[in-house]
């Protein structure tokens, strides 16, 4: 009885290994092609990258923060993108983040995954407000404001209606963006 | 043996008849959680399609050894290994669908549609009709997911398999359509309509 289900639990695992030894290749390079075109879409003018990997402290222990310098055809370096993510309305938001080279002003944002509200939160998505992170001055923080436009230079519109959404970028950003920010001190 | 003609009915009562969704309203967790665009429900009710072929095949060639009290779990290993393949070929091939998906792809492991095929058909029955079966399943699972995944997305983005063909100027999306609310309206009104028809045309 038991060595019925034993030998089918082996035979199972020992299939979905070797598959999946199989198709690891395939799926690590459809997830790099995916980071790739998110660094190049943040960082204009970027052909190349090297990846940074840093490991920081923070509350919930140890946390490893990846950097990625944008290269130019000729090798210099054209600025920094980074991953943040921060609790949205319905889940996390995933984006990519660009950092001009003199580290004042963002070069572009796109967002990776959300699952926010359609037609509402999944707005953050969209051109018309990822676009606005294009310039925007990153000190002394990113701002939002509502129903009007932006006045200040560190200040983006939020979304009519997805209040939320709009505060869970901001705010995951400016987060990330200070742990960024050090990171490329310290190495100088 | 079987004749040719039982076989065939093994296969069409799936697509019709017994069709998992809107007669036995088996695996609704999937029906109405991806059902928010074609393209999506397609990918579902393939995979799934693929998964009760895989299982009931299995199941069918060892339900002699399998002994009575530890079958549910050896289903459930198989049934749980063929999913797992699925899942990783969807996102060595189809990375985009495989996003769209997310977690209910690993969750087809306990869509109650393919247990109920590996329990009440597979496990009694001998290898070919019980492929048979699970195909008519599998296909009228996706037929009816294509339908509502369909109708949602017409109706809520104004497109289908990810084609727009109206644009917000002439139709404003009815947003509510590719929410969770829109998948409990859709798949409730077209139940109901399909049982009021049915019994129309018994009672004359």
């Amino acid at each position: 009885m038991l060595s019925v289900l034993s030998l089918t639990a082996v035979v199972v695992g020992g299939i979905l290994a070797g598959f999946y030894q199989l198709v690891y290749p395939k799926i690590e390079a459809n997830r790099l092609a995916e980071e790739r075109r998110a660094i190049f879409s943040v960082l204009q003018g970027a052909t190349d990258y090297e990846t940074m990997v840093k490991t920081i402290d923070t509350e919930k222990g140890e946390e490893e923060i990846k950097i990625f310098k944008g290269l130019d055809g000729e090798g210099r370096v054209v600025g920094y993108a980074f991953i943040a993510e921060g609790p949205g309305f319905a889940a996390v938001i995933k984006m990519m983040v660009g950092l001009n080279i003199n580290r004042e002003t963002l070069t572009g944002l796109r967002v990776i995954e959300q699952i926010e509200t359609p037609g509402l939160g999944s707005k953050i998505a969209e051109e018309k407000f990822e676009g606005q992170f294009r310039g925007l001055a990153i000190k002394p923080r990113i701002e939002y404001v509502k129903n009007k436009k932006p006045e200040k230079k560190n200040q983006i519109q939020a979304i009519t209606g997805a209040t939320i959404s709009s505060r869970a970028v901001v705010d995951a950003i400016n987060n990330r963006i200070k742990i960024v920010l050090k990171i490329l001190e310290d190495m100088e | 043996m079987a004749g040719s003609g039982t076989i065939l009915k093994e296969f069409k009562k799936g697509l019709w008849a017994e069709n998992p969704v809107i007669k036995m309203l088996l695996g609704m967790c999937p029906a109405l959680a991806v059902t928010n665009s074609a393209t999506n429900g397609f990918a579902m009710g393939m995979a799934t399609t693929f998964v009760v072929i895989s299982s009931s095949t299995m199941v069918s060639l060892i339900r002699r050894i399998v002994p009575r009290q530890v079958r549910i779990p050896t289903y459930i290993v198989i049934i749980a290994g063929f999913v797992t393949l699925a899942d990783l070929f969807l996102k060595a091939q189809f990375p985009v669908i495989s996003k769209a998906l997310g977690p209910y792809v690993p969750l087809i492991v306990v869509n109650c549609l393919i247990m109920g095929r590996a329990e009440f058909f597979a496990s009694r029955h001998p290898l070919f009709p019980a492929i048979m079966d699970a195909l008519g399943m599998g296909l009228g699972f996706t037929g009816v997911l294509v339908v509502l995944g369909g109708i949602r997305e017409i109706l809520g983005s104004g497109s289908i398999f990810g084609v727009v063909f109206m644009t917000e100027e002439v139709f404003t999306p009815w947003v509510v359509m590719i929410l969770p609310a829109g998948a409990f309206l859709t798949l409730g009104l077209l139940i109901g309509i399909i049982n009021y028809a049915s019994q129309r045309r018994e009672s004359t």
